[in-house]
């Protein structure tokens, strides 16, 4: 699902607030039915969230954040598959380098590779193709793909227009209001 | 990829990650420990070197200069992990954010009070402690310490947030630490006038567990809402 509205509509407040960082002024979130408030950490085990800000550190390495990341979320993985997903995405020969020195775009892509390396049902993402070149973006809608032919949902805000990418795309359109 | 960690797991990797990035920013670890030395030294220079006089003074000066140097570092504990955004994963995993916290809590304790635990001997020696009350500066800093980093995260916690949180949370902050201060020149004290002072050990003990126990949750619940 899309989130689209002009700035300031409240896309992002709206995806905090559905992935329980904030909370809602009224109502309340569920998830399989049931109110994440009252078992958030199991609801947590379903959720990958990557905001605006993307929770990469910039002095430690690129590999060093992403098995930061996974051992925080309880996953396990290889060095070479770490290492081979880094170069996947075009990080090859920066693994190594604090991630300060690395350009917008490959920060970005720091923070992406989780996205290959997490089994949680939901992505919540925050302008996600923020910073991405098109070669970028195009790998990584071919990954929402796969996601959604697991059984996946992601809810995603953008100001690119997704429709003809995926077809069962649905948008919720926030309006501004004073 | 499965959710296979165990809570110990979380803890060392995030007590890890903090201690790696301290030593990768070495000025963290010893601009505290210097600025404990220079208020140390500011003392004889300021109310004369009289031998005496600093003994009597010495278990004060200690305390307060190292209350004042576990300040320093306590604005950085979340600060890089807000800004970052690290701090909205670590809310986002399925494991417990207060874990997450003691052991961020444990990694500011072995950069900043640990130092100045080992490094007290040479400190009492330069106020001319009595040698008989070195075992009890060095006991008191030694259960004092994590309490100042237990009791200065929860300050910590609620301001990471503001623009410039650092005054407030010293205000917040320092009249938490009066008890600690109280305890434990007490019983620097008491050890110099060569009596016992297992009483003022247990309290500071005492403050510590409830501290331990109850702080990560303190913690925790201030840092939601700051991310909120």
């Amino acid at each position: 699902m899309q989130i689209e509205g002009p700035n300031g509509a409240g896309k992002t407040s709206l995806l905090r607030i559905i992935a329980g960082f904030s909370q809602p002024d009224d109502g309340n979130v569920l998830f399989n039915m049931r109110n994440i408030k009252e078992d958030y950490d199991g609801y947590a085990q379903s959720l990958l969230f990557i905001g605006h800000k993307t929770g990469v550190n910039q002095q430690l390495t690129a590999y060093e954040n992403v098995t930061h990341w996974l051992s925080v979320h309880g996953y396990t993985s290889t060095e070479s598959e770490i290492y081979s997903l880094l170069g996947k995405l075009g990080l090859v020969g920066l693994e190594d380098v604090p991630v300060r020195t690395l350009s917008a775009g490959q920060q970005r892509r720091v923070a992406l590779v989780r996205l290959w390396l997490n089994d949680a049902k939901l992505w919540i993402l925050d302008e996600p193709f923020t910073a991405l070149d098109k070669k970028g973006v195009a790998m990584l809608q071919s990954r929402f793909q796969q996601h959604l032919d697991k059984g996946g949902a992601i809810l995603l805000t953008t100001h690119q227009d997704l429709t003809d990418t995926f077809a069962s795309l649905q948008t919720l359109a926030l309006e501004y209001r004073h | 990829m499965h959710v296979s960690n165990s809570y110990w797991t979380l803890f060392c990797t995030v007590y890890k990650k903090d201690l790696t990035l301290a030593f990768r920013q070495r000025a963290e670890i010893v601009n505290p420990l210097l600025f404990f030395l220079i208020v140390i030294t500011l003392f004889p220079l300021a109310i004369g070197p009289e031998p005496g006089l600093l003994a009597r003074m010495a278990p004060g000066i200690i305390w307060v200069a190292a209350l004042l140097s576990t300040m320093l570092g306590l604005d950085k504990i979340f600060r890089d992990d807000y800004m970052d955004g690290s701090l909205e994963q670590l809310i986002a995993s399925p494991y417990p954010l207060s874990l997450a916290v003691l052991a961020k809590v444990a990694a500011h304790w072995t950069t900043a009070g640990l130092p100045m635990v080992i490094m007290a001997p040479v400190f009492a020696l330069l106020m001319n402690l009595e040698s008989q009350a070195l075992g009890a500066t060095l006991l008191t800093l030694l259960i004092g310490t994590p309490l100042l980093s237990f009791i200065g995260a929860i300050g910590a916690g609620l301001t990471v947030g503001l623009q410039k949180g650092g005054i407030l949370m010293s205000l917040l902050v320092l009249p938490l630490y009066i008890p600690v201060l109280i305890f434990a020149t007490s019983a620097i004290d008491t050890s110099i006038m060569s009596l016992a002072y297992s009483g003022q050990l247990a309290i500071l003990g005492a403050m510590l567990a409830v501290a331990f126990v109850a702080a990560p949750i303190a913690i925790s619940s201030a840092l939601r809402v700051s991310v909120s």
